[in-house]
């Protein structure tokens, strides 16, 4: 049978088809339909999300020594989390067969960086597989299995964006039931003293050289001769770019990347005249080959930065001469206003950064929707750098400026539980004077509302009691927690005020579900009284996309404002902060 | 448009259903025979940004997204999203634009910042077939105004080699049970709507 699937579709099918019985992750664009699929279509995998990557990654490796085959899955980032179990992992080795799934993300589409994690693996001393659509990401997960069991090892199958999210035609298959595994008892392999890890690690030395034996042989690493002279080594996304423009050339794909099958490249590029690397992102294989001494080049031609393209590639094959003619776009781009995504009508988020933006304090962010506070014309958000980040940043922030000017952390639930905690208890241990707001919308909102310990349900839909922050920030030994309405604008900018100006850690909560999930949130929607407003153009600057300019101006010339009501959702900021108190509830108008 | 080649751009704003448009479209190539990939990049996306989806349909589909300059068709759910897109297509190609207008705050709040007065028009200044659609006028007139991705399908169809059997189960496949029907009305609306019946 045939099925159009995503990337991230076809890894959880693979998983199902492989035998898998337990697959751990914590979201994360671009992966997170993995576990959402496998939830959703193949519940004989149990499926689960855990508080953070590292946490999921180290209920894998339980699992796989239980004796089951494994899948962990993260974004690019969510990898340096998970990177101190895999380090040692990749000592231990597994018992049940062991994928990471490293989802990366060039050009972040949805990202904070963009880095290459094929050098994770390498540096792991892990074998990787790379898929180049929906088809090979599924049967590339089988093979991993069994790499992974024959060779006593963690493998990564590393995705992009535009394979994770990119819909292709893929074959299914059955599902196979792999041999059972029980726990053996085995401290020299799983003990990871330094008595034990230096043998461990000898043996990792020995494994990778027969890993590049197999790398050798593997069918994963081809040639497809077509009598060129010029020779392409590529793989991944960037494969398909460079066969689509130049479907004349000799191609060298590596599906199986580290090690790399350095003899088989060796024959190929001597066979060629010209020989051109497209990888995507670092040169992860021209340093290599280069270090090896085979004339290659690449990155001179194709660049570094973000996401290849059909276009990109052909450019970069014009400039190294191989190709005389390109087509170019016939026509020419129009230079336009950005569209960045903005917080939702009705995001309880928005209170929050109107009242900091007032407040002019420094603030520390964090990895969420929030992070969009810092956008025109909200303007209040200093900082994002990691999950968890803002809260240590406030501290040091706070340690050399001094509480006065007032330090603010914002951070989300799942943040939170991802990577806060941490950063809150060194705020009470080191008698920081921040204020962390913890905006709680119990959701793992800006990846599509997942489930986490604060929410009281499971990734499989089971009820589970949930994690009460208040009571947890306090059995912390923070004394002042306070809890705000963050759609009630006056409130929340007092309580911050208060609270900046107090000794010690504060934790304010915003208590407002998100309003798109679980559920969405429509109440009676207001409407400006144009006769009434003014063209002050205050509430525009709230940045709500259910306000618009109104064609009626005022008498500079400026435009009053117009309120959509399918958008609205009545959360009454605007009407808050409105001036002239014109913007009401549509049924008062009405009657009015 | 070369024989066996169809490549689609559909652009517009969160929210509007530029991925279901996607969807239907890959699900009857699918029906139809072909090779077919389609992309587009979730996240970020969903909070009111640009929503840019490549449909590719061939006998054998290689990239995933569009080279730049060689869509052979343009749907644009917002007419400023369709000219930002404009320059994707072939010079021949055919761009279906809603009269769709949706200006972000980060326009409306800012001094420096424009909507175009008419980006339908200087859609047309460079490109030689643009369809213009009223498609909120008609989606209203229809009874809901949700519909304006199928009315833009409708439009596409005329373009594309796929029976309108096929294309009535592939909307029946995606779409949920009780919006079926008024999708079907709006797909005809649309299928009415030709280069040649739009005023210029």
């Amino acid at each position: 049978m045939k099925e159009l699937l995503s990337g991230n579709e076809a890894v959880a099918r693979g998983v199902y088809e492989a035998g898998v019985k337990l697959a751990a992750a914590y979201p994360g664009t671009p992966s997170t339909e993995i576990l959402e699929t496998l939830a959703a279509r193949y519940r004989s995998v149990y499926s689960q999300w855990s508080p953070n990557e590292k946490v999921a990654f180290e209920v894998g490796i339980g699992a796989s020594l239980g004796g089951a085959r494994t899948l962990v899955a993260m974004k690019h980032v969510g990898v340096n989390v998970a990177a101190d179990p895999l380090m040692t992992f990749a000592y231990t080795g597994v018992n049940g067969g062991f994928v990471l799934v490293s989802a990366d993300d060039p050009e972040m589409h949805s990202s904070q960086n963009e880095q290459d994690n094929r050098y994770l693996a390498r540096f792991a001393q892990i074998p990787f597989l790379e898929p180049a659509d929906s088809q090979e990401a599924k049967e590339m997960v089988k093979l991993a299995y069994d790499i992974s069991e024959e060779f006593d090892t963690p493998v990564m199958l590393r995705l992009t964006t535009r394979i994770s999210h990119t819909k292709g035609i893929v074959e299914l298959n059955d599902p196979i039931t792999p041999e059972e595994k029980k726990f053996k008892k085995d401290p020299a392999k799983y003990v990871m003293v330094p008595a034990n890890a230096k043998v461990r690690h000898k043996i990792v030395v020995e494994r990778l050289e027969k890993l590049r034996d197999h790398s050798e042989n593997t069918p994963l690493n081809y040639a497809e001769l077509n009598g060129s002279k010029v020779g392409i080594i590529t793989g991944g996304v960037a494969y398909q770019y460079a066969r689509e423009v130049a479907p004349d050339f000799d191609y060298f794909k590596i599906g199986f990347g580290n090690p790399l099958p350095l003899q088989k490249i060796t024959d190929f590029v001597n066979a060629h005249e010209t020989v051109l690397v497209v990888e995507e992102l670092e040169p992860y294989y021209e340093e290599q080959l280069k270090a090896v001494g085979l004339k290659v080049e690449g990155k001179k031609f194709f660049g570094k930065l973000g996401e290849l393209s059909p276009y990109r590639v052909a450019l970069g094959m014009k400039e190294a001469g191989v190709v005389a003619e390109i087509s170019h776009p016939e026509i020419d781009a129009e230079s336009l206003f950005p569209r960045p995504p903005v917080l939702c009508p009705g995001c309880p988020h928005r209170g929050v950064f109107m009242a900091l933006r007032k407040l002019k304090v420094a603030v520390t962010g964090d990895i969420g929707c929030y992070t969009l506070g810092t956008l025109k014309p909200l303007n209040a958000l200093d900082t994002c750098i990691c999950m968890g980040a803002s809260i240590g940043s406030a501290i040091g922030m706070e340690k050399v400026q001094g509480a006065e000017k007032g330090v603010v952390a914002v951070i989300g639930d799942s943040t939170f539980f991802h990577s806060g905690i941490t950063g809150l208890l060194d705020a009470v241990y080191n008698q920081s004077n921040v204020t962390v707001m913890i905006l709680d919308n119990r959701a793992t909102a800006m990846t599509g509302g997942q489930e986490h310990p604060g929410t009281g349900r499971t990734l499989m839909g089971e009820k589970v009691s949930h994690v009460d922050i208040p009571t947890l920030v306090k059995a912390m030994g923070v004394k002042n927690v306070r809890e705000v309405d963050a759609y009630n604008y006056k409130e929340t900018l007092a309580v911050i005020e208060e609270e900046i100006a107090r000794e010690g850690p504060s934790v304010i909560l915003t208590s407002r579900p998100c309003v798109l999930m679980p559920k969405r949130i429509m109440d009676e929607p207001y409407v400006v009284d144009l006769e009434l407003c003014n063209g002050c153009s205050a509430c525009f600057r709230i940045s709500c996309p259910a306000i618009a300019a109104a064609t009626e101006t005022n008498k500079y010339g400026h435009p009053k404002a117009v309120i959509d009501p399918t958008l609205c959702t009545g959360c009454t900021l605007c009407a808050q902060i409105c001036p002239e108190e014109c913007i009401i509830l549509k049924s008062q108008f009405v009657k009015a | 448009m070369s024989e066996n080649k169809f490549d689609i751009l559909i652009v517009g704003v969160g929210g509007q259903g530029v991925l279901l448009a996607s969807e239907i479209i890959s699900a009857v190539a699918l029906r139809a025979g072909f090779d077919v990939k389609k992309s587009e990049v979730h996240g970020m996306s969903q909070r009111g940004g640009v929503v840019t989806s490549h449909v590719k349909i061939a006998d054998k589909v290689y990239s995933p997204t569009i080279a730049q300059g060689q869509a052979d068709i343009i749907m644009a759910f917002e007419q400023a999203e369709g000219l930002r897109a404009i320059n994707w297509m072939k010079k021949d190609g055919i761009a279906i634009i809603s009269r769709t207008t949706l200006i972000p705050a980060i326009v409306t709040s800012s001094k420096e910042l424009h909507y175009p007065e008419d980006p339908i028009a200087a859609a047309k200044a460079k490109a030689a077939k643009v369809i213009s659609v009223d498609a909120d006028d008609i989606a209203r007139e229809l009874g809901n105004p949700r519909v304006v991705n199928t009315i833009l399908l409708g439009v596409a169809s005329n373009y594309l080699p796929f029976s309108v059997a096929d294309w009535t189960e592939a909307m029946k496949s995606k779409i949920k049970e009780r919006f079926v029907e008024i999708n079907l009305t709006a797909f005809e609306r649309g299928r009415s709507i030709k280069l040649d019946t739009v005023k210029a």
